[in-house]
């Protein structure tokens, strides 16, 4: 009794397994994705996902071993070699977008095993590392405005735009 | 007539406070070669990763509420000159073209030393470094010698002249009051959109600096400067190329600066408790001289 019903979970979560994959390599791909969980300074961007897969064709240059593609990289390629697609594809589903808190520090330092994944960026560092590393290689939009507009709190913490310091002497902006 | 005496004034208020802190300060210093707090927090800094888009600059401008800049954040036109950390930007940007390598840039602040040079020239104990590792002042204190701007080995500190009856230091402090006592990350570490900082516990940081090199030994040179660095810094940095080309001292001694002048340091409890009287006793003179108005900076700077 107790094997059938081991048996009947594991099908089950089979299925379900096979369920998450194929949203994640059939028409689940998304063409379009609006990068917003972090516009504190800038706008969101919608990311062209489609025009990047047709670009460059290997998702693993992104997203690592987590698709199943083959991985580039020769440090992750020590494990991830024949890992297989992961149920989390997506760049927030593992870079934390509060990478410093308390935490994550310490969630960081007991990671197991710890090797590769100790030293993992935060979401921020992920999107922009990765993009503008392959964008400066391949002549790509490099310049923060390029890909998200400035919004007015970002303004005002540069001092640029309508913010800009004035030429003549003005009192301070008592936006403190 | 007004400077001087408030400056004796300080002089005596400073003596005091600063006879009674040395003796609680004592014990900190008394292991002899001290390797910082065994919890202290600290920031590695990836060179290689850097774009110079001076967000951290601007980021530690709003944190620290500091004065408008003469040019916006965004303005790449200061890249240049090479710039240093002034009384208005406790931390700056700088442009390092490296020869047959690509443009690197360096953000420069308070590197918050294990053994501060700073904390240990400053006679009226101006300077704190908390367990956290950062290492903060009060202002209130300081009597602008500028003993600290000298001692530092990286140039850090600066004064403010806004007023010129209480010159006082100005530099980063690890936005410790902000964020860094309440476990939070420095502002600028927040903003970085490259993550060129990585914030956490200077312990593992020098771990993951090694590994960072060892899992990409073509990309660094072989080297976590800081680690060891005049007895070691909170803030430590990785490089592509030599750290003389991006302005850090590659010959650095690793010995705290503290070493250097130990001797001096001896006899500073004893300066410290004849300082007021000297001063008094300078100033007399230099009153029944001069008839009042002497050269105090040359006074001042005699002293030193
Ligand atoms: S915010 Fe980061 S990438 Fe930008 S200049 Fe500062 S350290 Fe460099
Ligand atoms: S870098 Fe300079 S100012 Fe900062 S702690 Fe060290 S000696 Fe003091």
């Amino acid at each position: 009794m107790r094997a059938v019903k081991r048996q009947m979970i594991m099908a089950v979560t089979g299925a379900m397994l096979m369920l998450v994959s194929s949203v994640c390599f059939g028409s689940g791909i998304p063409d379009e994705i609006t990068i917003n969980s972090i516009q504190k300074y800038y706008s969101g961007v919608n990311f062209n996902h489609a025009a990047h897969i047709n670009n460059l064709k290997d998702c693993g240059l992104c997203h690592h071993h987590t698709t199943g593609a083959q991985v580039s990289d020769p440090n992750c390629a020590r494990c991830h070699k024949n890992s297989g697609a992961q149920a989390v594809v997506s760049c927030k589903g593992c870079h934390s977008a509060t990478p410093f808190t308390p935490e994550a520090l310490k969630l960081q330092r007991d990671q197991q095993p710890p090797l590769y994944h100790k030293d993992q960026v935060g979401l921020k560092g992920a999107y922009h590392l990765g993009c503008v590393g392959c964008h400066e290689k391949m002549q790509g939009p490099t310049g923060c405005q390029d890909c998200h507009k400035r919004n007015e709190s970002g303004d005002k913490i540069f001092h640029s735009g309508s913010y800009a310091p004035k030429t003549t002497d003005t009192p301070k902006s008592s936006h403190h | 007539m007004i400077d001087r005496r408030d400056f004796l004034k300080g002089c005596l208020a400073c003596g005091v406070t600063a006879a009674s802190i040395g003796v609680a300060g004592k014990n900190a210093f008394a292991a002899g070669s001290f390797e910082g707090y065994p919890d202290s927090m600290g920031v590695l800094v990836d060179l290689t990763r850097c774009v110079g888009c001076r967000s951290c600059e601007a980021a530690c401008n709003d944190e620290q509420n500091l004065p408008d800049p003469d040019l916006p954040f965004d303005d790449k036109s200061v890249f240049k000159e090479q710039r240093r950390t002034t009384d208005k930007a406790y931390t700056v940007v700088n442009k390092y073209e490296v020869a047959n390598k690509d443009t690197l840039f360096r953000k420069m602040q308070c590197n918050h030393c294990n053994e501060p040079a700073c904390l240990t020239s400053c006679f009226v104990n101006a300077y704190t470094k908390t367990k956290e590792g950062a290492v903060i002042y009060n202002s209130k204190v300081c009597v602008g010698c500028r003993n600290c701007m000298i001692a530092c080995p990286f140039n850090i500190p600066a004064y403010s002249y806004s007023s010129p009856t209480n010159p006082m230091v100005k530099k980063c402090i690890f936005c410790y009051e902000t964020r860094v006592k309440n476990g939070r990350p420095p502002a600028c570490v927040e903003i970085c959109p490259q993550q060129v900082m990585t914030f956490g516990h200077r312990a593992d940081l020098i771990k993951m600096g090694h590994d960072r090199i060892t899992s990409n030994p073509a990309k660094y040179v072989d080297k976590l400067y800081g680690e060891k660095e005049v007895g070691g810094t909170s803030w430590m940095y990785l490089s592509s190329v030599d750290f003389d080309k991006v302005g850090l001292d590659n010959h650095m001694q690793n010995e705290p600066i503290i070493s250097n002048v130990k001797d001096f340091l001896g006899t500073v409890p004893m300066v410290l408790s004849i300082w007021p009287a000297l001063f008094t006793g300078i100033h007399l003179l230099a009153t029944k001289n001069k008839g009042g108005h002497g050269d105090h900076d040359h006074e001042e700077g005699d002293e030193q």
